[in-house]
């Protein structure tokens, strides 16, 4: 095949690589950010004095981390509809969509991580600065509120973004189910032109562009959040 | 008679077997400056965090302006706030000064300053900030408002948790080794502020190994050893006339 013939490939299939990376992005950007909201009150709980409050995270995260993404995903999109109670209820018209499948089981599985990175940032807030606000007179939730959170996200912000790139390249495994992410089209398109290292070339260095967006929107974040700045010398 | 701005009786506190305090006696009536001493271990600090419950006795009393702290046992024997409202309103009336300044690093100094009095007694930002900026003059780092706390030396940051801790007008102060964390060269700006609140009036319990200074600065000693106070007196009856051997042997190892 010439360089010519290669282009032209390209090109034609550009449109539908662009969708494919759209959809990555709508994926892993929901799932991320609804997943930190999950992650908030799993992660504050998880860091809880009380092993009552603890039980449940420790047991939610254990399951979410210790298993593979694409195995979780193949239990709900083909797991559930075995079940006769599931495909009665009225969740059935979003679990046997393969996108809405995708994007629970995406957010369900970052905001274990999530869950955890805010629990390490949280107990990595000096216990001195956590004095200080006591000594003041704040109550504990006022401690927890102006105090404690916006010190841990800061701590923890690095890490996250890392997750962010983590779950990007995790989210290839939703082709599996049917889905034309960048994986999806990529595929689509080999099994079409027959043509592979190329695509998956192409596939590659999307995926790479995507991770710079996704740096650069942390570091931006970084600076608004002066992360730099707070950081104990 | 007005009651004393801060009484302590009779506590106690351990850790685990370990006896920290074997039933401490303290009172400071307005204006005084009370510096306490005592070699390493022998429960300074924790006499100072469990007067504003950062620890938690095990027994005694503490009043803030004869207003008495409401404790219960807990399981594990310590004493705990019954009710925290009254606590969280106490702890504010006592302003507590740490050996590591803890200032906040996401915040400026100027933040750092009103954030408490907005969060817990409610104050405007404005009335804050205007509040704010007066005691950043008084400790001498009003040109450092919006730095952050990493940008400033050791010894503006203690100043600064100085002024985070006025800024909440408390009844007494208490300092934890203020100057201990820092470079020689910083020690002395830290304890011009501290010297100029005692002229003030301010009442004070002041943990120290800054002998000179103590003895000037303060109208009461108190000589703690292994959990109880050995010694009480008037800066000149506990430095030159001590009575006990052990208070006898820290001051002439401490000239
Ligand atoms: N959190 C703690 N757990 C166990 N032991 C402690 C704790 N804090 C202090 N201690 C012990 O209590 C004693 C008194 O400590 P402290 O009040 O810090 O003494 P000082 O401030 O006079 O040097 C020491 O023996 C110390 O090891
Ligand atoms: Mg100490």
């Amino acid at each position: 095949m010439t360089w010519a013939e290669r282009w032209a490939l390209l090109v034609e299939w550009a449109p539908q690589l662009l969708e494919g990376a759209l959809l990555t992005l709508e994926l892993v950007g929901i799932a991320v950010i609804v997943g930190l909201f999950f992650a908030i009150p799993l992660g504050l709980a998880r860091a809880s004095r009380h092993w009552y409050i603890r039980a449940f995270p420790y047991t939610y995260i254990f399951f979410f981390r210790g298993t593979p993404l694409l195995l979780q995903l193949f239990l709900v999109y083909y797991g559930l509809s075995q079940f006769e109670a599931v495909r009665d209820s009225m969740f059935w018209p979003f679990l046997r969509e393969p996108y809405w499948c995708a994007l629970i089981i995406m957010t369900l599985h970052t905001a274990a991580y999530i869950a955890e990175i805010l629990r390490g940032a949280v107990q990595a807030v000096p216990p001195g600065e956590v004095e200080a606000a006591r000594a003041l007179g704040m109550s504990r939730r006022q401690a927890l509120q102006f105090i404690i959170m916006p010190r841990a996200i800061r701590i923890g912000l690095p890490a996250y973004g890392n997750e962010v790139i983590l779950m990007l390249k995790a989210s290839a495994v939703v082709y599996t189910i049917t889905l034309m992410d960048i994986m999806g089209v990529v595929r689509t398109i080999n099994s079409r032109t027959y043509q592979f290292e190329m695509f998956f070339l192409v596939a590659g260095l999307i995926y790479l562009v995507v991770t710079i967006l996704f740096t650069q929107l942390f570091k931006l974040v970084e600076r608004w959040l002066k992360v730099e700045a707070s950081r104990k010398r | 008679m007005t009651p004393p701005a801060l009484e302590v009786r009779n506590l106690h506190k351990r850790y685990g077997d370990l006896e920290v305090l074997k039933g401490v006696d303290l009172v400071a009536r307005d204006g005084d400056v009370i510096s306490i001493l005592g070699s390493s271990g022998s429960g300074k600090s924790t006499l100072l965090r469990c007067i504003n419950l950062l620890e938690n006795p095990h027994a005694g009393q503490i009043l803030v302006a004869g207003e008495e702290m409401k404790l219960k046992p807990s399981r594990d024997g310590a004493l705990v706030a019954t009710d925290s409202k009254q606590i969280n309103r106490l702890r504010a009336r006592v302003g507590f000064v740490f050996q590591s300044f803890n200032l906040w690093p996401h915040m400026s100094i100027l933040d750092n300053i009103i954030e408490a009095p907005r969060r817990v007694l409610g104050h405007s930002k404005a009335d804050a900030i205007a509040a704010a900026e007066l005691f950043l003059e008084k400790v001498g780092i009003a040109d450092k408002r919006h730095a952050f706390p990493a940008q400033l030396s050791g010894g503006q940051q203690q100043r600064a948790a100085i002024a985070r801790t006025l800024a909440m007008q408390p009844q007494v102060i208490l300092f934890d080794e203020p100057t201990s964390a820092l470079d020689p060269e910083m020690v002395q700006e830290v304890l011009n502020v501290i010297r100029a609140l005692a002229e003030e009036g301010r009442t004070m319990l002041l943990v120290t190994h800054e002998m000179g200074f103590a003895r000037h600065v303060s109208n009461q000693v108190v000589f703690l050893h292994q959990g109880q106070v050995e010694e009480i007196g008037t800066p000149e009856e506990v430095f030159d006339r001590p009575g006990s051997e052990r208070c006898k042997q820290f001051m002439s190892s401490h000239r």
